[in-house]
């Protein structure tokens, strides 16, 4: 049902309006506590996968092989197969880990920032945005680790007593990224799974095979529902919550250091952090969006992922859209008024030099388009419409860090270095193989997993009101 | 634990959350104590109703954290000052603020840690096996759309008759025993 159709006065309005709030409701009204559970759990416990799922998951796991190929011929000849080289240090493995850790970061901030700030929409979409988080994280950490041109030694960026007995250093940013990255890594599956435990005890008792019995009641950890346990379960969520709030800011902004403790122009800048962070939380909401559609369609959802949830992950990526606006606005404007002559020169050659046409897709895909049209509520509410702006936001942060990258990197202090940077077949390869990777870890998610958090979902629901004149009585019926 | 014989409880059941607290309210004014409320999501109100407050989960966390920060901060100024100490860009060997990161990573990753394992912990799970599965009525309901109130044989209070003729004055859709 489209909220933007309803008129007052049609039959359709007043059902929509919450009495309480007067405002349209999150969730389709007639949802009771058995619908909830037959309609997010019978996804998982049918026997019978769509044909669908199928075709999903075996186009991802084809484009997965690429990756796989990709990353087999680079263990064998090194990164040489890359385009990586003087002065275009860093590539596409930047460029593609600070892109995939974006997108990551919405589905902490929708599980841990809107849930400390009591947004009850936010229940429908959080679990598959965690998991999104979960799996953007592991196509992110794949591009550092396979960088380091043998990643087999990748445990000696760890700090342990060896026989070389050499240490990390503690003033790079990369180190400090060893321990943002595996931080944020660890507490999204922690977060993740303990926001399922309850739900595969759900799960565990509305089995009907033995497999699935088993398998559920395993990872259920036995979870009965007592209350002492749930409010246990709510003050830990809370906590986990807190925790992952600063967790995802200081995430990005440890990356952002990268770029912004180096001396390079158009790198070292102190609006880096805030910056790249809201860049992060604006691609990721686009990456939501582009799960979220689909799969509401597909799973027929629509009752729990409503237009409302649309409409209001569209202000999100307004507000965090014109943050970034702002920062390139700023980058711009610091570029001539710090009378830098080689900032200025970056900045002019950003726009109009050989590699021009990137700064332009940004501003066009990131600005230009989406900023425009995400003030139009009927625009915000149109599924198709959001479905292709969440593709050109999500291609227009790619280039941002592309930006980012390669027109600072390419034109340094020396004219006599300039060069150029054209990604190879592999570097296009392995990218395009963490998009099937990605897509393939998401299938095997709807399949086996709950995708929305039932108990969450339940809370919501009118009938979970506790009547305070029926409590005080006490006498009952 | 030694395997156990005979009752572990009476459970009655719910159809609505109001039904549950007002029975919980009630049972633990008329001086139960061993009891407890099985709901398919978080009820705060029947965890009121039964007395619960005492909830560890907020120190554990305190604690991990500050571990967290204490070992990370020390192994980076141990590491950097006497066991591996580098001339990076002639900054001082013990540079506290480049320190801060990784510290300030590791309290968020052993809290994190702290809260969802010392959850766990004080929960008593995981528990693959609790009498309370064996209850006919409990697995199809208690996870589902179903309130249960549990009055449980060691509260001194319990007698089978006697308790199932109080449970069945507050009103619920059935109440069964429950075994071992």
């Amino acid at each position: 049902m489209a909220t933007s159709e309803l008129k007052p006065g049609s039959p359709d309005y007043e059902r929509w309006i919450d009495p309480a709030t007067g405002e349209f409701r999150v969730l389709e009204p007639g949802q009771t506590f058995k619908t909830v559970t037959a309609k997010i759990s019978d996804i998982v416990l049918t026997p019978h996968t769509p044909l669908g799922w199928f075709a999903l998951f075996g186009v991802g796991g084809a484009v997965a092989t690429l990756l796989l190929t990709a990353v087999t011929w680079l263990f064998l000849k090194g990164t040489g197969i890359w385009a990586v080289t003087q002065p275009v240090a860093w590539g596409f493995a930047i460029i593609n880990f600070v892109w995939w850790i974006g997108i990551g970061h919405a589905g902490t901030l929708i599980s841990a920032i809107l849930l400390l700030f009591k947004q009850g929409w936010r229940n429908s979409i959080n679990r598959f945005a965690e998991a999104m988080t979960i799996f953007a994280v592991v196509c992110a950490g794949m591009f550092p680790l396979i960088h380091v041109g043998r990643p087999w030694l990748g445990y000696w960026l760890l700090p342990y007593p060896n026989s070389m007995t050499v240490w990390p250093q503690f003033r790079s940013p990369l180190l400090w990224d060893v321990f943002a990255v595996s931080t944020y890594a660890t507490i999204s599956v922690v977060f993740w799974y303990i926001g399922m435990v309850p739900d595969f005890g759900t799960m565990r008792d509305r089995a009907k095979t033995p497999v699935a019995q088993y398998f559920y009641g395993l990872i259920s950890l036995g979870w009965r529902g007592s209350v002492r346990h749930w409010i246990r379960y709510e003050t830990a969520s809370l906590l986990l919550a807190g925790l992952a709030t600063p967790l995802v800011l200081s995430v990005h902004t440890v990356i952002s250091f990268d770029f912004a403790v180096a001396t390079l122009p158009g790198w070292h800048t102190t609006i880096f952090p805030p910056y790249f962070v809201a860049g992060a939380i604006y691609s990721g909401f686009a990456m939501v969006l582009t799960l979220a559609i689909p799969l509401r369609k597909f799973y027929h959802l629509e009752a729990l992922v409503t237009e409302r949830h649309i409409d209001n992950m569209g202000k999100v990526m307004l507000a965090t859209g014109l943050i970034v606006a702002y920062g390139y606005g700023m980058e711009v404007f610091m570029a001539w008024y710090s009378a830098s002559h080689w900032e200025y020169f970056m900045m002019w050659n950003r726009m109009f030099g050989p590699m021009g046409w990137s700064y332009g897709v940004l501003i066009f895909c990131n600005i230009a388009f989406p900023l425009t049209t995400l003030w139009v509520r009927k625009l915000r509410t149109n599924i198709g419409f959001m479905f292709l702006i969440s593709i050109i936001v999500n291609t227009g942060m790619w280039f941002e860090r592309f930006v980012i990258v390669v027109t600072s990197l390419y034109r340094d202090y020396l004219p006599s270095s300039w060069g150029t940077y054209r990604a190879t077949k592999w570097d296009y390869m392995t990218y395009i193989g963490t998009l099937g990777l990605f897509t393939a870890l998401f299938m095997l998610f709807v399949r086996f997993l709950p995708m929305i958090p039932m108990n969450e979902i339940k809370m919501m629901l009118p009938g979970a009101k506790i009547k305070p004149k029926e409590v005080a009585s006490g006498e009952g019926h | 634990m030694p395997p156990r014989e005979g009752t572990y409880g009476l459970l009655a059941e719910f159809e609505t959350p109001s039904d549950l607290v007002r029975a919980a309210q009630k049972a633990r004014l008329d001086g139960w104590r061993r009891l407890d409320c099985y709901t398919p999501y978080p009820v705060e109100e029947a965890a009121e109703a039964i007395g619960f407050h005492k909830n560890k989960v907020p120190l554990v966390t305190l604690i991990g954290g500050l571990m967290g920060l204490v070992a990370m901060f020390s192994l980076e100024t141990w590491i950097s000052t006497l066991a591996y100490p580098l001339n990076i860009a002639g900054r001082p060997l013990y540079s506290w603020p480049a320190f801060i990161i990784p510290a300030y990573e590791w309290t968020i990753l052993w809290a994190g840690l702290s809260a969802a394992f010392g959850m766990l912990a004080l929960n008593g799970l995981p528990s693959p096996y609790h009498p309370l599965f064996n209850a006919p009525n409990f697995r199809a309901g208690a996870l589902d759309d179903k309130f249960f109130l549990c009055l449980e044989a060691l509260d001194p209070k319990f007698e089978l008759i006697e308790t199932r003729a109080y449970l069945e004055t507050l009103a619920p859709v059935s109440v069964v025993e429950v075994e071992y």
